[in-house]
């Protein structure tokens, strides 16, 4: 781990009484409200996942799309794997990480995009938490992918009937969007199944 | 394939007769069980679909043929120039309306109850 590449973590150790004589002592600082916060081994890990997340939604939002709403989610790929091996919190954090820094990236903060983003991560966030629980030797990440793909839809198509378009003429859109959650879903699936394996936990390569 | 385990195959199958099912729910319009026939604006007939018949309608330009058949309706002649109305075809679902604008001639198709009050270009 190589620690001292993020800034954060720099300053930190800056301010340790040991490497810097000239700075009072972190516990005798004169304002009490200034904290410092020490980033720990799995918060760099969420922010490196969550880097990477981010990386796949620009690339996603390059890639033109037929219809507004039918994108791959090439970020959720990321989830997937997080879920797996981290557990459900690591990747909800990741997951809503991506959502806010890639709104912040891409400047559609706080705008109906983002909200509906963030309704799509909110709800496959719910749903793959009871989803994990589905016995691992029959379901695997496929499974998750989908039932999240699903989840994530009916998420933004619900805030979009009772925020946006408070009209029934939006069911017609469901069937389109659910056979685009079926096919990103497998494919995504698939590709974190492929990625989850090659790099399982007994390859030295992937140890954290 | 490593990669799918029998649960994930069963999902699959399950979610893909979902997708279908919905569509087929989803997009299957109400059955149509009357034709309106407007002319100049104003109603000129209600017809059944169940009686098959062919309806001469007088429009702006000249007259217009509506052939009823098998619960479906069509233009099938038109004096527009451009005979959109005519090459639509068949009309079988509630909802369903084609337009002859220059001859100002309407069919539309009603289900039992309409599903919106008008159209707009």
């Amino acid at each position: 781990m190589q620690d001292s590449r993020f800034a954060i973590r720099d300053s930190t150790t800056q301010l340790h009484p040991e490497q810097s004589d000239a700075l009072p002592p972190a516990s005798s600082l004169p304002n009490p409200s200034f904290r410092i916060l020490h980033p720990d081994a799995q918060d760099h890990h969420v922010a490196r996942m969550a880097a990477v997340a981010l990386g796949l939604t620009l690339i996603e939002n390059a890639i033109p799309s037929p219809l507004p709403g039918v994108k791959p989610g090439l970020a959720n790929i990321v989830t997937l794997i997080v879920l797996q091996r981290f557990g459900w919190r690591v990747a909800a954090w990741v997951s809503l990480l991506r959502v806010v820094a890639g709104s912040l990236l891409f400047g559609n903060f706080l705008t109906p995009g983002f909200f509906l983003g963030l309704a799509g991560a909110l709800s496959s966030l719910a749903v793959l938490a009871i989803a994990q629980h589905l016995p691992k030797r029959a379901f695997g990440a496929v499974s998750h992918s989908i039932l999240a793909a699903f989840a994530h839809i009916a998420g933004q198509l619900g805030l979009v009937y009772v925020w946006l378009i408070p009209h029934d003429g939006i069911a017609y859109l469901i069937p389109i969007f659910a056979a685009a959650a079926l096919v990103f879903g497998i494919v995504n699936g698939l590709i974190a199944a492929r990625l989850l394996l090659r790099f399982a936990p007994d390859n030295p390569a992937t140890k954290n | 394939m490593q990669h799918l385990k029998v649960g994930d195959i069963l999902l699959i199958i399950c979610a893909a007769i979902g997708v279908v099912f919905l569509s087929l729910k989803i997009w299957t319009g109400a059955a149509a069980e009357r034709a309106i026939i407007r002319s100049g604006g104003k109603i000129f007939q209600e017809v059944s679909l169940a009686k098959d018949q062919q309806i001469s309608v007088p429009g702006h330009l000249g007259i217009s043929i509506i052939r009823i058949e098998a619960h479906r309706a069509r233009i099938s002649s038109d004096p527009s120039p451009r005979q959109y109305c005519v090459r639509q075809g068949w009309l079988q679902q509630a909802g369903e309306i084609a337009l002859c604008l220059p001859n100002q001639v309407s069919v539309e198709l009603v289900g039992r109850d309409k599903k919106y009050d008008s159209l707009n270009y």
